[in-house]
């Protein structure tokens, strides 16, 4: 279809750009402003192009597309990618919020520019490689990798417990993808090969489904990260620089749900059909449990952290749930997230950056100072709340309603959830943003400057067109949703019918 | 007999080179003196290079009776033992060039010590083994103390030679012991009256295993190993830890898969508990080490412990996936060792982690690629020390040693955390005065292994192709 490798250049060109960056020697205030317009451009191109995909993108094929392969390791592993359905928006979701980073970090970040915007283009290379990789071994490649530039950016650019923080994030999330590689090896040896399309139709003997969901399981549980494995996230996000906080929440525990709908739910159907009642228990835990801490946090980006796991806990009840809606609304959940979350952590960095101080008590009646600050941070934090006409609110009454149809329990204690957001972010909100303005430290704050602006305002407007017409997002994965649940209840039920016949 | 000497000699070309070309820079040196250190070095690295390439042109074939093996196994080998050497020796120029320390002797023992080494990897019986196995080790015990005014270096060779001697004992002692039960040293001989194993002959292999344990200092023979890391000079030290390495786990593979294929499945216990405690010690223990050359001696000890996965899977993935990770290993540890020789300030050595300390700031070059190659022995992707991992693990999958694998790669986590800690204090920290410039010997070094590190993924065919046509010619 295509004659150029779409793909790989999405994937590799911004590494052509840290290539760039790294050419442009000197430490003065010209190399530092090529350095940050390299970046920038590089981001934007990367968009463009990925904007192509979507353009090309045939939705109602449920194979994948764009596929490229080429021999690498040996027989049955080799360098294959491709997108479909569920893997495109995560791609875009990447690319796009790319740039968003790059200006945030326009003006906060001063020491050592050129090597923190080359991490960040080297690790976007590794976010787009994983969301494409159609090869077990190629996506634990760019899933693994991903780790040593964002150790380095949370390390290096990161607050007073960096440290501690990276490499709690490096080595829970190593801990938990080493027993996936070793799963991946015994696919390997299961069907001869480590591709993933042909995997999807290998049936897998009903042991090794178990090890390798299991295993599998450890690995993103960890990623996404799911209650009781989520104590690192708080810590990465407080301590990463305000745009590593960003992708960490937009794209990096995505990657944990797109794992589940990648290889848990088609590769290994029966086990996720067995262990789906303890990923429902574990997510409305995570959804009660973490909205309860939230409330109790004293520090901004704490509580969206917290939140974050809560809101994750309804990804994966979706996900599990195995019915149309509930994996559709995960989908559209984690994209809306993504800009959610993203959009929440860069309005905390705009008043980080004047104020110097992430706490909650520090704040309060920034109405008074900051107009447009206070209502741009009020679409964000309704959004998160699930307030009807945002997207927030469209994902998660999606995994709801997809959960009701098998779990009334879990969907009952998850609806919780949804009232305990409207605690934790609304008493946020009113803290930082209402009251009197008393304190003096706040007195001469600055609203929105352009350059805030211009990466803010087209969040709102993503998170509002995709609250009243969810309708691309949707379209776009609907048919390899469609596919994946049905290959997934021909399989269960198979394996019910076979046991009632004996 | 005489006759068929000619082809004979043929196979054991690049061993006579060797050894006749040390004898002659052995001349030149003794009756020149001190003064030709730097051309006796030289020519060594040349004549290595000769003897690498005749290695790789060479037929393979079989000498004296069997008791000599120069197969596609042997060669892959012996050319990652010349790289080894050969790197090692460049390395050494700026120890030598001191003008304490000038020893032309120094380059002739590490051309000893490599015709060991090819002598070792190429053994067909026990009696070549321990032949190559007694010259690589007493050139070696002599270069751990070539710093002859430091007490440290002269303790460490000291060291190295009693616990030597006394494994070397112990090898002996198993080799004695299986001749009396088979009948025989050949490997072959021994595969064949072994189709069944008796009480006697495992007794013999397991004195014969701890003999070659404690060469490739595994754990629970592995005590030498730190001591003699951090007294030997630096160069030598990334000598011991590449090129010695090599020819002892070559030698432990090729006994172990062709003289005892009809028992593996009572020498895969030994290999299973000596490399989970290998690789166990080899992560917990060094975390508490502030000296960078204990913490590669323990680093080395882990290596060792997750090479041996592959052995113990006895199978021809297995070995494939030995030979790779000792590939990439040796890769790995030179680079890292020319980093270490690298941080120096005023001329001035500095041994400890912390010296390290910022120096991504104040060279950043040297920090990114020792970065790199840190990520890389703790085996993130995409680096090649993933890959290694992952032939040796895959292996071990399909053999069925899942508790062997998931330990392995449970303790490959604790070992990240002290590769981290190195790139912590090189990244986190506030930085120490700035670096000399590194010698363009070492920046060599660096840059070859780094690179090889960091692409490898790209275009891992070649290494990959050789490693399996290796492994084959065991089986």
């Amino acid at each position: 279809m295509t004659t150029w490798p779409i793909l790989s250049v999405v994937t590799f060109l911004p590494l052509v750009g840290a290539l760039l960056i790294y050419l442009v020697r000197g430490d003065d205030e010209a190399a530092q402003r090529n350095a940050r317009w390299i970046a920038l451009w590089t981001t934007l191109i990367t968009f463009a192009v990925s904007v192509i995909l979507v353009l090309r993108f045939d939705p109602n094929q449920t194979d994948f597309q764009f596929v490229e392969k080429k021999n690498w390791l040996a027989a049955g592993i080799s360098y294959h990618m491709g997108v479909d359905g569920i893997s495109l928006p995560f791609v875009i979701l990447t690319t796009a919020l790319m740039p968003f980073c790059i200006i945030a970090s326009w003006k906060s970040v001063k020491s050592r520019l050129r090597e923190y915007m080359m991490a960040f283009l080297i690790l976007e290379t590794l976010m787009v490689g994983t969301f494409s990789a159609l090869d077990l071994v190629l996506f634990y490649l760019f899933f693994e990798g991903g780790l040593i530039p964002m150790f380095l950016i949370i390390g290096v650019w990161g607050g007073p417990r960096r440290v501690y923080a990276s490499f709690k994030f490096f080595l829970y999330t190593l801990l938990g993808s080493v027993l996936m590689l070793l799963a991946i090896m015994a696919l390997y040896w299961n069907a001869g090969t480590t591709d993933i399309p042909t995997l999807m139709h290998t049936a897998v003997p009903r042991n090794l489904q178990t090890w390798a969901w299991l295993a599998f399981f450890a690995s993103f549980a960890v990623k996404m990260p799911m209650w009781p494995v989520h104590t690192w996230l708080p810590d990465a996000h407080v301590e990463a620089p305000t745009a590593g906080s960003v992708i960490l929440a937009a794209i990096l525990l995505k990657m944990g749900g797109y794992g589940f709908l990648r290889f848990s739910l088609p590769m290994f159907p029966l086990a996720s059909h067995d262990f789906a009642p303890l990923v429902w228990t574990l997510s409305a835990i995570a959804i009660i449990y973490t909205s309860l801490v939230a409330l109790m946090q004293e520090d901004i980006k704490k509580l969206i952290a917290y939140s974050s796991v809560a809101h994750m806990g309804f990804v994966t009840m979706g996900i599990f749930a195995g019915t149309i809606q509930g994996v559709a609304g995960g989908v559209f959940q984690m994209i809306s997230h993504g800009i959610v979350s993203g959009a929440l952590f860069l309005c905390v960095g705009v008043v980080y950056d004047r104020m110097h101080t992430r706490e909650i008590a520090a704040y309060g009646g920034l109405v008074n100072r900051m107009p447009v600050y206070a209502l741009v941070f009020m679409v964000f934090t309704m959004a998160n709340v699930g307030l009807p006409g945002t997207s927030g609110f469209v994902g998660e009454f999606m995994t709801l309603l997809g959960t009701f149809k098998v779990s009334i329990p879990t969907a009952f204690f998850a609806t919780f959830g949804v009232i305990l957001s409207a605690g934790y972010a609304l008493w946020l909100y009113r803290k930082v943003v209402f009251g009197a303005l008393t304190k003096p430290s706040l007195a001469s704050v600055k609203d929105l400057t352009l350059r805030e602006g211009v990466i803010l305002f087209p969040l709102v407007a993503l998170t509002i067109l995709f609250g009243v017409y969810p309708k691309p997002i949707l379209d776009m994965s609907a048919a390899s949703v469609q596919q994946l649940v049905n290959n997934y209840n021909t399989a269960v039920t198979a394996v019910k019918a076979a046991a009632l016949l004996q | 007999m005489i006759e068929n000497l000619g082809p004979q000699l043929w196979v054991v070309l690049p061993e006579l080179l060797l050894a006749l070309g040390a004898m002659a820079l052995l001349m030149l040196g003794a009756f020149r003196g001190e003064g030709t250190t730097g051309v006796v070095t030289g020519l060594a690295v040349a004549l290595l290079i000769v003897v690498g390439i005749v290695v790789l042109r060479q037929q393979g074939g079989q000498a004296f009776g069997g008791s000599f093996i120069a197969d596609s196994y042997a060669r892959f080998l012996k050319i990652l033992a010349i790289i080894g050497s050969v790197a090692t020796l460049i390395m050494s120029t700026e120890f030598l060039s001191k003008p304490d320390r000038r020893i032309f002797e120094y380059a002739i023992l590490v051309l000893l010590s490599t015709l060991g080494m090819l002598v070792l990897i190429s053994a067909g019986d026990l009696i070549t083994l321990y032949l190559g196995l007694e010259l690589m080790s007493l050139a070696l015990y002599v270069v751990a103390a070539s710093h002859r005014d430091n007490v440290k270096s002269t303790e460490a060779g000291l060291k190295y030679f009693v616990l030597g001697a006394l494994s070397s004992g112990m090898l002996l002692y198993g080799a004695s012991l299986i001749y009396g039960f088979t009948g025989t040293v050949s490997f072959a001989g021994i595969a064949a009256a072994t189709k069944t194993g008796s009480v006697g002959v495992i007794f013999g292999l397991v004195f014969l295993f701890a003999g070659m344990c404690f060469k490739v200092s595994a754990v629970p023979f592995h005590m030498w190993t730190p001591d003699v890391y951090e007294g030997a000079p630096t160069p030598v030290t990334a000598f011991f830890a590449s090129a010695p390495k090599v020819a002892a786990i070559a030698v432990f593979v090729r006994v172990a898969l062709t003289a005892f294929p009809g028992i593996t499945f009572q020498w895969q216990q030994i290999i299973v508990f000596v490399s989970i405690a290998s690789m166990a010690l080899g992560s917990f223990a060094a975390i508490g080490q502030t000296n960078i050359k204990r913490l590669m001696a323990y680093s080395s000890i882990g290596h060792m412990g997750f090479a041996l996965v592959g052995l113990a899977a006895g199978t021809v993935e297995g070995a494939q996936g030995v030979l790779t990770y000792i590939a990439i290993y040796v890769a790995m540890t030179l680079g890292s060792f020319a980093v270490i020789m690298a941080i120096k300030r005023n001329g001035q050595s500095f041994e400890k982690i912390s010296d390290f300390a910022g120096l991504s700031r104040t060279n950043p070059l040297l920090a990114f690629f020792f970065a790199m190659l840190l990520f890389s022995l703790a085996g993130i992707p995409p680096l090649a020390g993933f890959f290694a991992k992952w032939y040796v693990f895959v292996a071990a999958i399909k053999g069925g040693l899942f508790t062997l694998s998931v330990i392995g790669v449970l303790t490959s986590v604790v070992g990240a955390y002290y590769y981290l800690l190195i790139v912590k204090t090189m990244y986190f920290d506030e930085p120490l005065p700035t670096v000399d410039p590194v010698r363009i010997e070492l920046r060599t070094v660096l840059a070859i292994s780094g690179i090889f590190n960091i692409l490898f993924f790209a275009y891992p065919g070649p290494l990959v192709s050789a490693a399996a046509a290796a492994a084959k010619s065991l089986f």
